[in-house]
């Protein structure tokens, strides 16, 4: 059984067609405030000027983020504190849908059943939202997800794990609509020095299981170079909690309005996905290799 | 009102229990909402501990530590004074209030026996490390113990507002050579440590285990918790028996994640004329806002892996909990307790600090028995529930059989402040004076 491409599985498709790695980037709605944050994930398409990601995934700040690093857990906390709201979500679906580009969010399970998933379906495809990433929810929890998805053409992206069984990877891979997120180290969210090295075995076996699976690698990439990197390997480069530092950094230093650290960051990225050859025919091995970066 | 005794589960073992189902359901309750980078340790988990409950090694083994190194089984003790100032029954006498003494456990709870039956799963996965949280700090000196005990390194996480009122466990863990970390996350309690502990072991996964304290988090911690405790309930019910010839009319047991109130009902729940209630933290009142009364006044949601009640707001962000008792400080409960709300088979009730701080200056003064925090909101509730209980044409005392889930040693501090206790000795001027003079509240 083959994935269904879905919207954002489409918009890979015609990525990868033209010869270049795609570039999903991750902020959350609310921070530093609902009205920056709009702008900030504009920003993050390159506000339809110049190059940027390709995919945007909207964050839902969550109170109890365990799978979030310490970076996204203290922008996550903040927009709470500051009164981030459900609702903002598809707000900021419309501004970045707005801008062209396929916006997914990526919310915790719990606030999509509190708000009723048939109801959050429906909003977030009304908002233009192409769908769902749900890192809590695995296909084994996700039968009301999956129909609602399927009634309001919503994607829905689950996660793979280096643990991931050959049974498991079968089952999580056809309840996917659009694309498979990798999640490529044992760990959860923020930069690390290096990419992983059990991120290539991981996308081979996605690619095995079914060859026209899109697949995403998340968890770790912190600059364009890693992202050229990234690219050597799979169709989708997702960088986050980079990202979010940019508009930390921003507060921290007094400016929290101030996004230029996340243009720049953002150019060095599309940049970098650019650079980097892409498509399954480059994927082993032939790609430079930047020192230290892949493998350990 | 002679009952039959309906046989009692081996231990431990699932017998008796159809729920939960394979996939860790208890109805809508349970299940697994959990990063997939974890799925394969709790299938492991869950394999190695059906394996082990068909192993008689390891069921011989751990009953020689619940035996030898733990110090079961623990007693039944009348509190004869205690118990005269329980609301009376419907025939008019006082109920008869027993204790289940899981405080004289060594570490000085419950907590220890389900953490040496998981050690024991841990050596048997081959993995070297354990992590746990604690609330209290009664789990976490009790992974301690066991992680001294068996070789293991240990780390516990702990809301750094609960090392500031639990001191003196921070410091028996830190004895037994175990990391201990404050949590400054979120609300710097019981949730955030549970947080970090997860985030932890989606990073450490292949040589740590993560030794849950209670009945909550996804499946299987809440049936493998459950059965480790069950120990509680089948010791209790026979001594019962053994002792009165009857069951107890009604079991009290704390909650806040639930275990000790799952091991004390377990073995009753298919006995459908005795009562269960649960006491759940209601801190400054249930209307105050300021509690941890997760099925009092929760809804269901999704928290740490399970489907179960949450306190939580409109949006389905978690609500700060609060209780005096750090140990019941906890936003959500496991989901069998959940599931048994549901169906009727127990009843949940909320207990407020004050309450809960008089049962345990009561206890102390009429039974010489320091009970936990936790426990004193059992013992309040149990004060409660005699006009619920007996038929006023039956001649038979009623039984009320609590739970002292832990000893409150940990908690003269929280004492000291509540009640204003002087610390620095009665002068000999003014000593004579009536007994009792000396507290404020």
């Amino acid at each position: 059984m083959s994935i269904e491409p879905g919207v954002t599985g489409q918009r890979l498709l015609q990525i990868r067609a033209e010869g270049r790695g795609a570039l999903a980037g991750f902020l959350h709605v609310g921070y530093p405030t609902v009205d920056i944050s709009l702008q900030a994930l504009k920003a993050l398409t390159g506000d339809g000027e110049s190059e940027g990601v390709d995919l945007v995934e909207v964050g839902m700040p969550y109170s109890d983020p365990m799978m979030d690093g310490v970076t996204i857990q203290r922008a996550g906390t903040k927009a709470l504190q500051r009164g981030v709201r459900t609702r903002d979500a598809f707000a900021a679906v419309d501004a970045v849908a707005s801008c062209g580009i396929p916006a997914l969010v990526m919310t915790y399970w719990n606030l999509i059943e509190r708000y009723g998933a048939d109801r959050f379906a429906r909003d977030l495809a009304s908002a233009g939202g192409a769908g769902a990433i749900t890192p809590d929810l695995t296909p084994d929890e996700a039968e009301e997800w999956l129909t609602v998805s399927d009634a309001h053409g919503l994607d829905r992206v689950f996660l793979v794990s280096p643990s991931t069984t050959d049974e498991r990877l079968r089952a999580t891979v056809a309840a996917c609509r659009g694309w498979v997120y990798a999640t490529s180290l044992m760990g959860v969210t923020g930069p690390r020095t290096q990419t992983s090295a059990a991120a290539p075995e991981l996308v081979r076996r996605v690619r095995e299981v079914d060859p026209t699976a899109m697949v995403g690698v998340g968890l770790g990439v912190s600059n364009g170079e890693q992202a050229g990197e990234v690219t050597g390997f799979t169709d989708l480069v997702i960088v986050g909690s980079a990202l979010v530092k940019t508009l930390l950094d921003a507060e921290d230093a007094g400016q929290p309005e101030n996004l230029t650290g996340l243009r720049a960051l953002v150019a060095d990225l599309a940049a970098g996905v650019r650079a980097g050859s892409s498509s399954p025919a480059a994927e082993s091995g032939t790609s430079k290799r930047l020192p230290g970066l892949v493998g350990t | 009102m002679a009952r039959q005794s309906t046989g009692t589960s081996e231990l431990p073992g699932v017998a008796g229990s159809s729920l939960p189902d394979a996939s860790g359901h208890f109805d809508r309750f349970g299940g697994r909402f959990v990063p997939e980078a974890l799925y394969a340790a709790l299938l492991q988990l869950e394999r190695e501990f059906h394996a082990a409950l068909a192993d008689p090694a390891f069921k011989a083994e751990l009953n020689e530590l619940l035996a030898d190194y733990t110090g079961r089984p623990s007693p039944i003790t009348e509190a004869k004074r205690f118990s005269e100032h329980a609301a009376p029954t419907q025939n008019g006498q006082p109920p008869l209030i027993l204790l289940k003494r899981e405080d004289l456990n060594h570490t000085g709870s419950h907590k220890i026996n389900n953490v040496l039956g998981q050690a024991l799963l841990t050596r048997r996965m081959g993995k070297t490390r354990v992590i746990a949280e604690t609330g209290a700090g009664q789990h976490g000196v009790a992974t301690a113990t066991a992680a001294a005990l068996f070789g293991l390194d240990c780390t516990v996480y702990m809301g750094k507002v609960d090392t500031e009122r639990q001191a003196l466990n921070v410091a028996r863990m830190r004895l037994l050579g175990a990391e201990v970390i404050a949590v400054d996350s979120g609300t710097q309690t019981l949730k955030d440590a549970m947080n970090d502990a997860m985030r932890d072991w989606v990073a450490s996964v292949d040589h740590t285990h993560y030794l849950i304290g209670t009945v909550a988090g996804p499946h299987p911690f809440p049936l493998l918790v459950r059965e480790f405790q069950r120990v509680i309930s089948t010791e209790a019910r026979a001594q019962v028996l053994d002792r009165y010839g009857r069951l107890p009319d009604a079991v009290a047991a704390c909650v806040g994640g639930g275990s000790n109130a799952l091991g004390i009902f377990a073995d009753f729940i298919p006995d459908g004329d005795v009562a269960l209630y649960g006491f759940e933290a209601g801190g400054e009142g249930i209307e105050t806002g300021h509690h941890a009364a997760t099925i009092s006044a929760g809804e269901v949601g999704v928290l740490h892996g399970m489907r179960t009640y949450v306190l939580q707001d409109e949006e389905g962000q978690t609500k700060a909990s609060h209780s005096i008792s750090a140990g019941l400080d906890y936003p959500g409960v496991g989901p069998e307790h959940s599931w048994l709300h549901q169906i009727g088979r127990a009843q949940y009730e909320a207990i407020t600090d004050a309450e809960a701080m008089d049962a345990f200056q009561l206890l102390s003064r009429t039974e010489g028995i320091v009970p936990a925090l936790e426990s004193a909101h059992a013992l309040a509730g149990a004060l409660k529930l005699g006009p619920r209980l007996g038929a006023a044409d039956s001649a038979e005392r009623p039984l009320i059989l609590v739970n002292l889930s832990g000893r409150g040693d940990k908690d003269v501090d929280t004492a000291i402040t509540w009640f204003g206790l002087d610390t620095s000795g009665t002068s000999s001027e003014s000593a004579g004076r009536a007994p009792g003079a000396g507290s404020k509240r």
